[in-house]
């Protein structure tokens, strides 16, 4: 017992390793403040190509969409980091993580959007339009905000889904949260910091991982 | 013409492709492996869960919840560091693959657990009564009643969540698993070409085009009714 707790919750060590895992949070925070709007916005995009009325768009942006999901991030974020230089683009951690969790987080975001149109019935834009809306304001005022309100608890899992994503930056060395922590483990051959750094990520999501349980199951039933 | 040939010789470069295809190849028998045993392990596991919690024995319930919430909140990568470096300090020493195996299908188990419980719960009171009493047992409702048509409900999330999940076993390279990537990573550091990796970028595209595709079928099929 004694030696689980000296391994796992050193306080020592804990407060130690404690302002090297804040800045790892501080830089877990700027990922997700990047990562995520870019993916909000990429994923309408690849929504809205993946139901335009030609069908070379739409093919495409399937196509993309269904490529994107099938590798996965760490593939695809070290084909970007270790891979491109070979091309002469020598991206920059962060530059690497922003394109490869951009393209992956883009994807999933566009796949809930398009069932979240696709629930939206064909005559509510046929109504609005014989109000005299233009078709981007029926998409704007009329579909998307009743598209968002019906997959809004996909959209928050996908949220969560991108937070617990940016934990594979550390392999491309961006001192994220992760990193951080498994740096202080890898000085003091402790594994508290890893503890302290799971509990922050649990902090963060828990919260949020509860709402997405509540929000669903309003939903089913 | 000489960029063309000049990106041929960076990601597609023949030699290396004959030179490192065997090793690329065995990454894809371990993937292939390690998917498989996560999603037999990890539905049943989480359908075993979701059963137990149908008996609604609150203690029981309040543990399984506790699981689920802390393997759906954790990132993979986070439990993966903490199970390979923290067990053998209390004298536990599992092989890495192992490592993998065990907490992919507890974060899959987690997943599921969520979905069949959903699932269990939209199905009407009155499916249960009207089982009830025409005899059936509580079991007996359950098996042959309430989980036939819970499951039906459940295939179009639980299979995109368990293509998520079973991609997470390219994880596997940091904690030096002799999967794809890792194979690709090293065959790359090797050849001092970047083919290597457009290799086990394709693997894995070939692997999983095909389920995504799968995916996306069944949940046009089995679509979930919103009102």
């Amino acid at each position: 017992m004694e030696a689980i707790r000296q391994q796992f919750f050193n306080l020592a060590i804990m407060e130690q390793a404690f302002p090297l895992i804040l800045a790892g949070l501080k830089q877990t925070i700027i990922i997700c403040l990047i990562v995520i709007p870019l993916g909000l916005a990429g994923g309408l995009a690849f929504a809205l190509s993946s139901l335009s009325r030609f069908r070379t768009v739409r093919w495409t942006a399937i196509a993309g969409i269904d490529f994107f999901r099938a590798i996965p991030p760490l593939v695809l974020l070290i084909f970007i980091y270790a891979g491109l230089p070979f091309a002469g683009f020598r991206p920059s951690p962060m530059t690497a993580v922003a394109i490869a969790f951009f393209l992956n987080t883009s994807s999933y975001y566009g796949e809930i959007y398009r069932a979240g149109i696709e629930s939206v019935g064909l005559g509510q834009w046929d109504a609005a339009r014989s109000t005299g809306l233009r078709g981007y304001q029926t998409l704007i005022y009329v579909v998307l905000p009743q598209a968002v309100r019906n997959v809004l608890p996909d959209l928050v899992s996908n949220t969560v889904e991108v937070v617990k994503l940016t934990s594979i930056a550390s392999v491309v060395a961006l001192p994220e949260l992760l990193y951080s922590a498994d740096m202080a483990r890898s000085v003091t051959f402790n594994s508290s910091p890893i503890v302290l750094a799971a509990a922050i990520y649990l902090a963060m999501l828990w919260p949020v991982v509860r709402l997405i349980s509540r929000l669903e199951r309003r939903i089913a039933t | 013409m000489e960029g063309w040939s000049r990106f041929l010789d960076t990601f597609f470069n023949w030699m290396v492709i004959e030179r490192y295809l065997p090793a690329i190849m065995k990454g894809v028998v371990v993937t292939i492996e390690i998917a498989a045993a996560v999603v037999v392990a990890g539905i049943l596991f989480g359908l075993a869960l979701a059963i137990v919690r149908a008996f609604r024995v609150l203690a029981v319930n309040a543990l399984i919840v506790v699981f689920v919430d802390v393997f759906r909140a954790l990132p993979p990568l986070v439990l993966i560091l903490l199970v390979y470096f923290a067990l053998p300090n209390i004298g536990i020493n599992l092989p890495s693959f192992a490592v993998l195996w065990l907490v992919l299908a507890l974060v899959l188990a987690a997943f599921a657990e969520e979905i069949f419980w959903a699932g269990i719960l939209s199905i009407p009171k009155g499916q249960w009564e009207a089982a009830r009493s025409t005899g059936l047992s509580f079991l007996g409702t359950l098996a042959y009643i309430v989980l036939p048509q819970a499951i039906r409900l459940t295939v179009p999330p639980l299979t995109n969540r368990t293509i998520a999940i079973t991609k997470n076993t390219a994880l596997g390279m940091v904690i030096g698993v002799g999967e794809i990537l890792n194979q690709a990573t090293t065959a790359q550091s090797f050849s001092g070409n970047a083919t290597p990796l457009m290799m086990g970028a394709i693997a894995y595209v070939i692997l999983f085009i095909p389920v995504v595709v799968l995916g996306r079928f069944l949940e046009t099929r089995f679509a979930w009714r919103r009102v």
